[in-house]
Protein backbone atom coordinates (compact mmCIF):
# COMPACT_ATOMS: atom_id res chain seq x y z
CA UNK A 1 0.00 0.00 0.00
CA UNK A 2 0.98 3.31 -0.71
CA UNK A 3 0.38 6.42 1.39
CA UNK A 4 1.21 10.11 -0.34
CA UNK A 5 0.82 13.51 1.90
CA UNK A 6 -1.03 15.98 0.59
CA UNK A 7 -1.93 20.11 1.49
CA UNK A 8 -5.87 20.51 1.02
CA UNK A 9 -6.17 23.65 -1.32
CA UNK A 10 -9.83 23.08 -1.40
CA UNK A 11 -9.28 26.49 0.81
CA UNK A 12 -6.75 28.40 2.69
CA UNK A 13 -7.05 26.52 5.48
CA UNK A 14 -4.82 23.79 3.98
CA UNK A 15 -5.86 20.72 5.66
CA UNK A 16 -3.14 18.43 6.00
CA UNK A 17 -4.46 14.81 4.17
CA UNK A 18 -2.78 11.29 3.79
CA UNK A 19 -3.94 9.26 0.52
CA UNK A 20 -3.76 5.34 1.02
CA UNK A 21 -3.33 3.90 -2.45
CA UNK A 22 -3.24 0.49 -3.83
CA UNK A 23 -2.88 -0.44 -6.98
CA UNK A 24 -3.56 2.99 -8.33
CA UNK A 25 -6.57 3.31 -6.64
CA UNK A 26 -7.46 5.15 -3.44
CA UNK A 27 -8.47 3.36 -0.76
CA UNK A 28 -8.75 6.20 2.11
CA UNK A 29 -8.48 9.83 2.88
CA UNK A 30 -7.51 11.07 6.35
CA UNK A 31 -7.05 14.67 7.65
CA UNK A 32 -9.87 16.18 5.95
CA UNK A 33 -12.12 18.58 7.57
CA UNK A 34 -14.81 18.73 4.39
CA UNK A 35 -15.77 17.42 1.68
CA UNK A 36 -13.85 19.22 -0.43
CA UNK A 37 -11.06 17.66 1.60
CA UNK A 38 -12.06 14.38 0.96
CA UNK A 39 -12.87 14.78 -2.78
CA UNK A 40 -9.80 16.54 -3.46
CA UNK A 41 -7.09 14.07 -2.06
CA UNK A 42 -8.72 11.55 -4.12
CA UNK A 43 -8.94 13.81 -7.47
CA UNK A 44 -5.50 14.25 -6.68
CA UNK A 45 -3.87 11.16 -6.58
CA UNK A 46 -6.47 10.78 -9.68
CA UNK A 47 -6.60 12.82 -11.63
CA UNK A 48 -5.48 16.36 -10.96
CA UNK A 49 -7.28 19.46 -11.68
CA UNK A 50 -6.29 23.50 -11.65
CA UNK A 51 -8.28 26.70 -12.15
CA UNK A 52 -5.48 28.91 -15.00
CA UNK A 53 -5.75 32.78 -13.95
CA UNK A 54 -4.30 35.29 -15.96
CA UNK A 55 -5.05 38.52 -18.29
CA UNK A 56 -5.53 39.31 -21.80
CA UNK A 57 -4.98 42.78 -23.65
CA UNK A 58 -7.86 44.57 -24.28
CA UNK A 59 -7.82 46.95 -27.21
CA UNK A 60 -9.29 50.57 -26.11
CA UNK A 61 -10.01 49.70 -22.64
CA UNK A 62 -9.48 51.54 -19.83
CA UNK A 63 -7.14 49.70 -18.53
CA UNK A 64 -4.79 47.76 -20.57
CA UNK A 65 -5.11 44.37 -19.39
CA UNK A 66 -8.83 42.55 -18.69
CA UNK A 67 -8.12 39.40 -15.77
CA UNK A 68 -9.41 35.74 -17.08
CA UNK A 69 -10.04 32.18 -15.56
CA UNK A 70 -10.79 29.14 -16.98
CA UNK A 71 -14.84 28.84 -16.07
CA UNK A 72 -14.01 25.58 -13.93
CA UNK A 73 -11.03 23.19 -13.62
CA UNK A 74 -8.99 21.75 -15.91
CA UNK A 75 -6.43 19.05 -15.47
CA UNK A 76 -2.90 19.99 -13.95
CA UNK A 77 -1.11 18.73 -17.40
CA UNK A 78 -3.13 21.01 -19.92
CA UNK A 79 -2.05 24.79 -17.91
CA UNK A 80 0.87 25.31 -20.53
CA UNK A 81 -1.21 24.15 -23.04
CA UNK A 82 -3.73 26.88 -22.17
CA UNK A 83 -1.49 29.63 -21.49
CA UNK A 84 0.04 29.23 -24.73
CA UNK A 85 -3.77 29.73 -26.02
CA UNK A 86 -4.20 32.71 -23.55
CA UNK A 87 -1.41 34.42 -25.02
CA UNK A 88 -2.85 34.42 -28.59
CA UNK A 89 -5.99 36.30 -27.22
CA UNK A 90 -6.72 39.81 -27.67
CA UNK A 91 -10.61 41.83 -26.96
CA UNK A 92 -11.47 44.84 -27.87
CA UNK A 93 -13.38 46.58 -25.14
CA UNK A 94 -15.79 47.18 -23.64
CA UNK A 95 -15.51 43.20 -21.69
CA UNK A 96 -18.00 42.37 -19.28
CA UNK A 97 -17.66 40.27 -16.02
CA UNK A 98 -18.45 36.37 -17.33
CA UNK A 99 -18.00 36.90 -21.08
CA UNK A 100 -16.46 34.47 -23.05
CA UNK A 101 -12.76 34.89 -23.96
CA UNK A 102 -12.20 31.88 -25.73
CA UNK A 103 -14.54 28.81 -25.82
CA UNK A 104 -13.36 25.26 -25.35
CA UNK A 105 -9.47 26.29 -24.43
CA UNK A 106 -6.94 23.98 -25.51
CA UNK A 107 -9.38 21.30 -26.01
CA UNK A 108 -10.34 21.16 -22.05
CA UNK A 109 -14.33 21.68 -23.03
CA UNK A 110 -14.12 24.51 -20.66
CA UNK A 111 -14.21 28.42 -21.02
CA UNK A 112 -12.02 31.16 -20.91
CA UNK A 113 -13.97 33.74 -19.24
CA UNK A 114 -13.61 37.70 -17.93
CA UNK A 115 -13.39 38.25 -14.51
CA UNK A 116 -13.18 42.04 -14.56
CA UNK A 117 -15.56 44.85 -16.78
CA UNK A 118 -12.89 46.99 -18.68
CA UNK A 119 -14.69 49.40 -20.09
CA UNK A 120 -14.13 51.36 -23.09
CA UNK A 121 -11.81 54.75 -22.97
CA UNK B 1 -11.29 76.21 8.24
CA UNK B 2 -9.70 78.01 5.27
CA UNK B 3 -11.77 80.31 3.28
CA UNK B 4 -12.75 79.41 0.03
CA UNK B 5 -12.36 75.44 -0.12
CA UNK B 6 -15.07 72.96 -0.45
CA UNK B 7 -16.67 71.76 2.49
CA UNK B 8 -19.11 68.86 2.87
CA UNK B 9 -20.83 67.42 5.45
CA UNK B 10 -21.41 63.31 6.55
CA UNK B 11 -22.49 61.56 9.13
CA UNK B 12 -20.38 58.62 8.68
CA UNK B 13 -16.96 59.10 5.96
CA UNK B 14 -15.02 55.58 5.47
CA UNK B 15 -11.70 55.88 4.18
CA UNK B 16 -10.99 53.61 1.54
CA UNK B 17 -12.81 51.98 -0.88
CA UNK B 18 -11.07 48.35 -0.53
CA UNK B 19 -12.70 45.25 0.62
CA UNK B 20 -12.88 46.45 4.30
CA UNK B 21 -13.96 49.74 3.41
CA UNK B 22 -17.11 48.50 1.16
CA UNK B 23 -18.09 46.12 3.30
CA UNK B 24 -18.13 48.33 6.76
CA UNK B 25 -20.31 51.01 4.18
CA UNK B 26 -22.85 47.87 3.34
CA UNK B 27 -23.35 46.90 7.18
CA UNK B 28 -23.39 50.49 8.31
CA UNK B 29 -25.77 51.45 5.35
CA UNK B 30 -28.02 48.31 6.64
CA UNK B 31 -27.95 49.23 10.50
CA UNK B 32 -29.75 52.60 9.50
CA UNK B 33 -27.25 55.21 8.66
CA UNK B 34 -28.00 57.12 5.61
CA UNK B 35 -25.66 59.83 5.35
CA UNK B 36 -22.50 57.58 4.53
CA UNK B 37 -19.28 58.68 1.98
CA UNK B 38 -16.65 56.43 1.19
CA UNK B 39 -13.21 58.34 0.18
CA UNK B 40 -10.92 56.17 -2.64
CA UNK B 41 -7.90 57.30 -3.26
CA UNK B 42 -7.48 55.03 -6.45
CA UNK B 43 -9.56 55.60 -9.89
CA UNK B 44 -11.84 52.73 -8.69
CA UNK B 45 -13.20 50.89 -6.04
CA UNK B 46 -12.26 47.53 -4.87
CA UNK B 47 -8.55 48.18 -4.02
CA UNK B 48 -5.81 46.02 -3.72
CA UNK B 49 -8.08 42.76 -5.33
CA UNK B 50 -7.88 44.47 -8.57
CA UNK B 51 -4.76 42.88 -9.28
CA UNK B 52 -5.60 39.80 -7.16
CA UNK B 53 -6.39 38.29 -10.12
CA UNK B 54 -6.16 34.50 -8.75
CA UNK B 55 -8.91 32.50 -7.46
CA UNK B 56 -9.50 31.64 -3.93
CA UNK B 57 -10.88 34.47 -2.79
CA UNK B 58 -15.00 33.79 -1.17
CA UNK B 59 -15.03 30.51 0.27
CA UNK B 60 -16.23 31.56 3.44
CA UNK B 61 -18.67 34.38 2.75
CA UNK B 62 -19.85 33.11 -0.51
CA UNK B 63 -19.65 29.23 -0.49
CA UNK B 64 -17.53 29.22 -4.10
CA UNK B 65 -13.92 30.25 -5.16
CA UNK B 66 -13.65 33.52 -7.18
CA UNK B 67 -10.64 35.79 -8.24
CA UNK B 68 -9.90 38.61 -6.49
CA UNK B 69 -11.84 41.15 -8.52
CA UNK B 70 -14.60 39.10 -8.96
CA UNK B 71 -14.65 38.98 -4.88
CA UNK B 72 -14.39 43.21 -5.10
CA UNK B 73 -17.22 43.60 -7.97
CA UNK B 74 -19.85 41.89 -5.83
CA UNK B 75 -19.46 44.27 -3.00
CA UNK B 76 -19.32 47.35 -5.46
CA UNK B 77 -22.35 46.51 -7.08
CA UNK B 78 -24.04 46.06 -3.47
CA UNK B 79 -22.61 49.50 -2.79
CA UNK B 80 -23.70 51.10 -5.81
CA UNK B 81 -27.10 49.32 -6.04
CA UNK B 82 -27.58 51.18 -2.08
CA UNK B 83 -26.85 54.30 -3.47
CA UNK B 84 -24.01 55.20 -1.20
CA UNK B 85 -21.76 57.74 -2.13
CA UNK B 86 -17.83 57.92 -3.14
CA UNK B 87 -15.36 60.02 -4.12
CA UNK B 88 -12.79 58.01 -6.34
CA UNK B 89 -9.17 60.05 -6.84
CA UNK B 90 -9.59 61.61 -3.74
CA UNK B 91 -6.56 61.26 -1.14
CA UNK B 92 -7.21 61.63 2.20
CA UNK B 93 -3.96 63.86 4.14
CA UNK B 94 -4.93 64.63 7.28
CA UNK B 95 -7.73 63.61 10.52
CA UNK B 96 -8.25 66.10 13.20
CA UNK B 97 -10.57 66.37 15.90
CA UNK B 98 -11.94 69.14 17.64
CA UNK B 99 -14.26 69.97 20.24
CA UNK B 100 -16.04 66.75 19.04
CA UNK B 101 -16.36 67.06 15.91
CA UNK B 102 -13.99 65.30 13.20
CA UNK B 103 -12.57 66.90 10.23
CA UNK B 104 -11.15 64.73 6.96
CA UNK B 105 -8.74 67.42 4.75
CA UNK B 106 -8.58 65.43 0.74
CA UNK B 107 -8.04 66.19 -1.78
CA UNK B 108 -8.57 65.54 -5.84
CA UNK B 109 -8.06 66.81 -9.33
CA UNK B 110 -11.53 68.62 -9.25
CA UNK B 111 -12.18 70.33 -5.98
CA UNK B 112 -8.39 70.76 -5.41
CA UNK B 113 -8.36 70.53 -1.68
CA UNK B 114 -11.46 69.87 0.61
CA UNK B 115 -13.04 69.41 4.34
CA UNK B 116 -15.48 67.21 4.96
CA UNK B 117 -16.85 67.19 8.64
CA UNK B 118 -18.17 64.02 10.11
CA UNK B 119 -19.57 62.36 13.09
CA UNK B 120 -17.69 58.93 12.68
CA UNK B 121 -14.81 57.81 10.54
CA UNK B 122 -13.91 54.20 9.50
CA UNK B 123 -10.55 53.51 9.09
CA UNK B 124 -9.83 51.05 5.68
CA UNK B 125 -6.71 52.00 4.12
CA UNK B 126 -4.97 48.65 3.98
CA UNK B 127 -1.59 48.11 4.22
CA UNK B 128 1.62 48.56 1.50
CA UNK B 129 4.41 46.37 1.08
CA UNK B 130 7.53 46.69 3.20
CA UNK B 131 10.18 48.13 0.96
CA UNK B 132 14.05 47.15 0.02
CA UNK B 133 15.45 50.37 1.56
CA UNK B 134 13.76 48.36 4.91
CA UNK B 135 16.07 45.21 4.46
CA UNK B 136 19.40 46.49 4.17
CA UNK B 137 20.65 44.46 1.43
CA UNK B 138 24.41 46.13 0.21
CA UNK B 139 25.16 46.72 -3.37
CA UNK B 140 24.15 49.12 -5.86
CA UNK B 141 20.49 50.14 -6.74
CA UNK B 142 20.14 48.99 -10.21
CA UNK B 143 16.41 48.61 -12.01
CA UNK B 144 14.88 45.32 -11.51
CA UNK B 145 14.39 45.55 -7.91
CA UNK B 146 10.76 45.42 -7.27
CA UNK B 147 7.82 44.68 -4.06
CA UNK B 148 5.86 41.49 -5.14
CA UNK B 149 2.91 43.84 -5.70
CA UNK B 150 4.37 46.60 -8.06
CA UNK B 151 5.19 43.10 -9.77
CA UNK B 152 1.46 42.27 -9.39
CA UNK B 153 0.25 45.39 -10.89
CA UNK B 154 2.42 45.59 -13.73
CA UNK B 155 1.89 42.42 -14.68
CA UNK B 156 -2.02 42.09 -14.25
CA UNK B 157 -2.83 45.49 -15.39
CA UNK B 158 -0.24 47.34 -17.32
CA UNK B 159 0.27 44.22 -18.98
CA UNK B 160 4.05 44.65 -18.94
CA UNK B 161 6.62 41.97 -17.73
CA UNK B 162 9.36 43.11 -15.10
CA UNK B 163 11.76 40.54 -16.27
CA UNK B 164 12.96 37.21 -17.34
CA UNK B 165 14.90 35.53 -15.09
CA UNK B 166 13.68 36.00 -11.30
CA UNK B 167 14.41 35.57 -7.56
CA UNK B 168 12.13 35.99 -5.02
CA UNK B 169 13.06 37.24 -1.76
CA UNK B 170 10.23 36.46 0.90
CA UNK B 171 7.90 33.55 0.73
CA UNK B 172 4.95 35.99 1.98
CA UNK B 173 1.43 35.07 -0.65
CA UNK B 174 1.72 37.80 -2.64
CA UNK B 175 5.74 36.45 -3.79
CA UNK B 176 4.59 32.93 -4.06
CA UNK B 177 1.39 34.05 -6.08
CA UNK B 178 4.19 36.13 -8.26
CA UNK B 179 6.21 32.95 -8.49
CA UNK B 180 3.28 31.51 -10.18
CA UNK B 181 1.86 34.17 -12.45
CA UNK B 182 6.13 34.55 -13.83
CA UNK B 183 6.30 31.28 -14.91
CA UNK B 184 3.08 31.36 -16.68
CA UNK B 185 3.67 34.19 -18.34
CA UNK B 186 7.44 32.93 -19.41
CA UNK B 187 9.77 34.19 -17.06
CA UNK B 188 12.30 31.64 -15.57
CA UNK B 189 12.10 31.80 -11.23
CA UNK B 190 15.45 30.43 -10.18
CA UNK B 191 14.43 30.46 -6.44
CA UNK B 192 12.10 31.69 -3.56
CA UNK B 193 14.56 32.70 -0.48
CA UNK B 194 12.71 33.06 2.93
CA UNK B 195 14.76 34.11 5.95
CA UNK B 196 12.83 32.31 8.36
CA UNK B 197 12.61 28.36 8.95
CA UNK B 198 8.91 28.44 7.59
CA UNK B 199 6.78 30.09 5.14
CA UNK B 200 5.29 33.18 6.06
CA UNK B 201 2.63 32.48 3.08
CA UNK B 202 -0.61 30.13 3.00
CA UNK B 203 0.04 26.04 2.36
CA UNK B 204 -2.11 26.31 -0.73
CA UNK B 205 0.30 28.71 -1.97
CA UNK B 206 3.43 26.68 -1.52
CA UNK B 207 1.55 24.17 -3.69
CA UNK B 208 -0.06 25.60 -6.16
CA UNK B 209 2.44 28.08 -7.08
CA UNK B 210 5.65 26.95 -6.76
CA UNK B 211 5.45 22.56 -5.74
CA UNK B 212 3.31 22.51 -9.54
CA UNK B 213 5.96 24.22 -11.28
CA UNK B 214 8.98 22.90 -9.27
CA UNK B 215 10.16 26.08 -8.37
CA UNK B 216 12.22 25.40 -4.90
CA UNK B 217 11.81 27.19 -1.84
CA UNK B 218 14.64 27.50 0.37
CA UNK B 219 14.61 28.07 4.11
CA UNK B 220 16.47 30.22 6.66
CA UNK B 221 18.19 31.67 3.29
CA UNK B 222 18.31 35.48 2.56
CA UNK B 223 19.78 37.83 0.26
CA UNK B 224 23.24 38.79 0.83
CA UNK B 225 24.44 41.04 -1.96
CA UNK B 226 22.44 42.45 -5.12
CA UNK B 227 24.88 42.38 -8.27
CA UNK B 228 24.85 45.03 -11.22
CA UNK B 229 24.75 48.59 -11.21
CA UNK B 230 22.25 49.58 -13.88
CA UNK B 231 20.03 46.19 -14.18
CA UNK B 232 20.53 43.45 -11.73
CA UNK B 233 22.96 40.68 -13.18
CA UNK B 234 22.49 38.39 -9.99
CA UNK B 235 22.02 38.17 -6.44
CA UNK B 236 24.08 35.98 -3.49
CA UNK B 237 22.13 33.99 -1.30
CA UNK B 238 23.15 32.39 1.83
CA UNK B 239 22.30 30.40 4.23
CA UNK B 240 21.15 31.91 8.16
CA UNK B 241 21.79 30.84 11.41
CA UNK B 242 19.25 31.01 14.03
CA UNK B 243 20.00 34.81 14.40
CA UNK B 244 19.17 35.34 11.04
CA UNK B 245 23.06 35.86 10.39
CA UNK B 246 24.28 35.00 7.54
CA UNK B 247 26.68 31.91 7.49
CA UNK B 248 29.91 31.96 5.81
CA UNK B 249 30.73 29.54 3.25
CA UNK B 250 27.03 28.76 2.32
CA UNK B 251 26.95 31.55 -0.40
CA UNK B 252 25.33 30.76 -3.86
CA UNK B 253 25.10 33.39 -6.91
CA UNK B 254 22.38 33.41 -9.00
CA UNK B 255 22.20 35.13 -12.22
CA UNK B 256 18.81 37.08 -12.68
CA UNK B 257 17.65 40.30 -14.04
CA UNK B 258 14.95 40.92 -11.59
CA UNK B 259 14.63 40.34 -7.49
CA UNK B 260 11.13 40.54 -5.88
CA UNK B 261 10.55 41.48 -2.85
CA UNK B 262 7.62 39.85 -0.67
CA UNK B 263 9.18 40.65 2.69
CA UNK B 264 5.88 41.66 4.60
CA UNK B 265 3.24 44.63 5.10
CA UNK B 266 3.06 46.92 6.46
CA UNK B 267 -0.47 48.43 8.07
CA UNK B 268 -0.80 52.52 6.53
CA UNK B 269 -1.80 53.80 9.68
CA UNK B 270 -0.16 58.06 9.26
CA UNK B 271 -3.59 59.37 9.06
CA UNK B 272 -4.72 56.89 12.43
CA UNK B 273 -1.07 58.15 14.55
CA UNK B 274 -2.27 62.03 13.16
CA UNK B 275 -5.59 61.64 14.84
CA UNK B 276 -3.44 59.97 18.07
CA UNK B 277 -5.35 56.73 18.71
CA UNK B 278 -3.32 54.30 20.53
CA UNK B 279 -1.32 52.30 18.19
CA UNK B 280 -0.16 48.57 18.59
CA UNK B 281 3.33 47.77 18.26
CA UNK B 282 3.10 44.47 17.69
CA UNK B 283 0.48 44.85 14.69
CA UNK B 284 0.62 48.29 13.70
CA UNK B 285 -2.19 49.19 13.73
CA UNK B 286 -4.58 51.14 16.44
CA UNK B 287 -5.61 49.18 19.38
CA UNK B 288 -9.57 48.57 19.48
CA UNK B 289 -12.55 47.27 21.37
CA UNK B 290 -15.51 44.30 20.87
CA UNK B 291 -16.69 47.12 18.43
CA UNK B 292 -13.58 47.88 16.26
CA UNK B 293 -13.42 50.99 17.77
CA UNK B 294 -10.22 53.00 18.16
CA UNK B 295 -9.09 54.41 21.55
CA UNK B 296 -10.87 57.34 20.20
CA UNK B 297 -14.82 57.76 20.23
CA UNK B 298 -16.53 57.52 17.26
CA UNK B 299 -13.08 56.17 15.00
CA UNK B 300 -13.39 52.75 13.81
CA UNK B 301 -10.78 50.92 12.10
CA UNK B 302 -10.79 47.31 10.14
CA UNK B 303 -8.95 45.26 7.70
CA UNK B 304 -5.57 45.49 6.81
CA UNK B 305 -5.18 48.74 8.28
CA UNK B 306 -5.76 46.93 11.95
CA UNK B 307 -3.92 43.92 11.31
CA UNK B 308 -2.50 42.39 8.34
CA UNK B 309 -5.33 39.24 7.12
CA UNK B 310 -4.45 36.53 5.07
CA UNK B 311 -8.32 36.24 3.66
CA UNK B 312 -10.37 38.84 2.49
CA UNK B 313 -13.71 36.93 4.18
CA UNK B 314 -12.11 37.58 7.52
CA UNK B 315 -11.73 41.46 6.35
CA UNK B 316 -15.14 41.46 4.68
CA UNK B 317 -16.33 40.27 8.10
CA UNK B 318 -14.60 42.53 10.37
CA UNK B 319 -15.28 44.97 8.26
CA UNK B 320 -19.27 44.41 8.91
CA UNK B 321 -18.79 44.70 12.55
CA UNK B 322 -16.96 47.72 12.64
CA UNK B 323 -19.91 49.09 10.09
CA UNK B 324 -22.38 48.15 12.56
CA UNK B 325 -20.79 49.14 15.20
CA UNK B 326 -20.59 52.92 13.59
CA UNK B 327 -23.82 52.60 13.02
CA UNK B 328 -25.22 51.83 16.77
CA UNK B 329 -22.33 54.89 17.82
CA UNK B 330 -24.22 57.30 15.29
CA UNK B 331 -27.27 56.22 17.25
CA UNK B 332 -26.28 57.10 20.36
CA UNK B 333 -24.34 59.62 20.01
CA UNK B 334 -27.12 61.80 18.21
CA UNK B 335 -27.39 62.70 14.39
CA UNK B 336 -28.62 65.94 15.34
CA UNK B 337 -27.39 69.16 14.12
CA UNK B 338 -30.09 71.70 14.84
CA UNK B 339 -28.93 74.42 16.75
CA UNK B 340 -32.03 73.78 19.48
CA UNK B 341 -29.99 70.78 20.02
CA UNK B 342 -26.87 71.98 20.54
CA UNK B 343 -27.59 72.57 24.37
CA UNK B 344 -28.73 68.89 24.57
CA UNK B 345 -26.52 67.61 22.45
CA UNK B 346 -23.64 69.16 24.97
CA UNK B 347 -25.63 67.81 28.30
CA UNK B 348 -25.94 64.20 26.16
CA UNK B 349 -22.44 64.09 25.71
CA UNK B 350 -21.17 64.74 29.14
CA UNK B 351 -23.30 61.93 29.89
CA UNK B 352 -22.13 59.49 27.13
CA UNK B 353 -18.16 60.52 28.21
CA UNK B 354 -19.76 59.68 31.95
CA UNK B 355 -20.85 56.49 30.67
CA UNK B 356 -17.37 56.14 28.71
CA UNK B 357 -15.32 56.07 31.82
CA UNK B 358 -17.56 53.71 33.77
CA UNK B 359 -17.68 51.44 30.52
CA UNK B 360 -13.58 52.14 30.33
CA UNK B 361 -13.33 51.05 33.67
CA UNK B 362 -15.25 47.78 33.43
CA UNK B 363 -14.24 46.60 30.32
CA UNK B 364 -12.25 43.38 30.12
CA UNK B 365 -8.70 43.30 29.02
CA UNK B 366 -7.93 40.77 26.49
CA UNK B 367 -4.19 39.55 26.29
CA UNK B 368 -1.93 37.52 24.46
CA UNK B 369 -0.22 34.72 26.43
CA UNK B 370 2.71 31.80 25.75
CA UNK B 371 3.36 31.74 21.73
CA UNK B 372 0.11 34.56 20.99
CA UNK B 373 1.95 37.75 19.25
CA UNK B 374 -1.25 39.30 19.41
CA UNK B 375 -5.07 39.59 19.84
CA UNK B 376 -7.82 42.14 18.20
CA UNK B 377 -9.28 42.90 19.61
CA UNK B 378 -7.41 44.14 23.02
CA UNK B 379 -10.52 45.09 24.88
CA UNK B 380 -14.10 43.75 25.12
CA UNK B 381 -17.02 45.63 27.24
CA UNK B 382 -19.54 43.30 28.14
CA UNK B 383 -22.04 46.01 28.31
CA UNK B 384 -21.61 46.24 24.39
CA UNK B 385 -21.01 42.92 23.19
CA UNK B 386 -23.48 40.87 21.34
CA UNK B 387 -23.51 37.03 21.96
CA UNK B 388 -20.16 36.81 21.52
CA UNK B 389 -16.73 38.22 20.66
CA UNK B 390 -14.34 36.77 17.88
CA UNK B 391 -10.72 37.14 18.92
CA UNK B 392 -8.43 37.29 15.91
CA UNK B 393 -4.10 36.25 16.72
CA UNK B 394 -0.97 34.75 15.24
CA UNK B 395 1.04 32.46 17.00
CA UNK B 396 5.38 33.26 16.89
CA UNK B 397 6.81 30.16 15.70
CA UNK B 398 4.85 27.01 13.57
CA UNK B 399 3.69 24.72 16.46
CA UNK B 400 2.41 21.26 15.88
CA UNK B 401 -0.09 19.04 18.08
CA UNK B 402 -0.22 21.94 20.58
CA UNK B 403 -3.22 23.14 22.55
CA UNK B 404 -4.89 26.51 22.00
CA UNK B 405 -5.91 27.83 25.09
CA UNK B 406 -8.34 30.74 26.78
CA UNK B 407 -8.00 31.48 30.49
CA UNK B 408 -10.12 33.80 32.45
CA UNK B 409 -8.02 35.64 35.21
CA UNK B 410 -5.47 33.26 34.81
CA UNK B 411 -7.43 30.02 35.26
CA UNK B 412 -7.74 27.77 32.08
CA UNK B 413 -11.69 28.09 30.78
CA UNK B 414 -10.76 25.56 27.44
CA UNK B 415 -8.52 23.84 25.51
CA UNK B 416 -8.72 23.17 22.02
CA UNK B 417 -5.98 20.81 20.37
CA UNK B 418 -4.77 21.79 16.79
CA UNK B 419 -2.86 19.74 14.93
CA UNK B 420 -0.63 22.84 13.19
CA UNK B 421 -0.39 26.40 14.37
CA UNK B 422 2.03 28.74 12.10
CA UNK B 423 2.79 32.65 11.72
CA UNK B 424 1.12 32.65 8.03
CA UNK B 425 -2.18 31.50 9.10
CA UNK B 426 -4.38 34.06 11.18
CA UNK B 427 -6.43 31.94 13.97
CA UNK B 428 -9.61 32.71 15.97
CA UNK B 429 -11.27 31.77 19.27
CA UNK B 430 -14.79 32.59 20.24
CA UNK B 431 -15.49 33.78 24.01
CA UNK B 432 -19.52 34.12 24.78
CA UNK B 433 -20.71 36.41 26.37
CA UNK B 434 -23.13 33.71 28.50
CA UNK B 435 -19.63 33.16 30.08
CA UNK B 436 -19.60 37.00 31.63
CA UNK B 437 -22.46 36.08 33.88
CA UNK B 438 -20.55 32.85 35.38
CA UNK B 439 -17.15 35.18 36.15
CA UNK B 440 -18.39 38.47 37.19
CA UNK B 441 -14.98 39.42 38.44
CA UNK B 442 -13.48 38.80 35.01
CA UNK B 443 -11.62 41.42 34.06
CA UNK B 444 -8.55 39.43 32.03
CA UNK B 445 -8.75 37.02 28.52
CA UNK B 446 -5.76 35.38 27.83
CA UNK B 447 -5.34 33.55 24.88
CA UNK B 448 -2.50 31.17 24.78
CA UNK B 449 -0.74 27.99 23.04
CA UNK B 450 0.39 25.26 25.07
CA UNK B 451 2.30 22.11 24.53
CA UNK B 452 0.26 19.78 26.96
Amino acid sequence: MEKRELTCIGCPLGCALTVSLEAGKVISVEGYTCKRGHDYGEKECTNPMRTVTSSVPVKNGVIPMVSVKTAADIPKGKILECMEAIHTATVRAPVHLGDIILADIAGTGVDLVATKTVGRR
Amino acid sequence: MAEGRKSMETALAIIGGGPAGLAAALAAREAGVEDILILERDSVLGGILNQCIHNGFGLHTFKEELTGPEYAYRFIKRVEEAGIPCLTDTMVVDLEEEEGEKYITAMNRKDGILTIRTKAIILAMGCRERPRGALNIPGFRPAGVYSAGTAQRLVNIEGKMPGRDVVILGSGDIGLIMARRMTLEGAKVHTVAEIMPYSGGLKRNIVQCLDDFGIPLKLSTTVVKIHGKERVEGVTLAKVDERMKPIPGTEEYIPCDTLLLSVGLLPENELTEELGAKMSPVTRGPLVNESMETSLSGVFACGNVLHVHDLVDFVSQEAALAGKAAAEWLKENGNNVTEADLVLEQAEKQETAAGRMQAEKTAITVEPGAHVRYTVPSKIRPDKAGEETLIRFRVDNVLKDHYLCVSYNGELISRKKKRILAPGEMEQVVIRHSDFEKYPELSRITVHIEAE
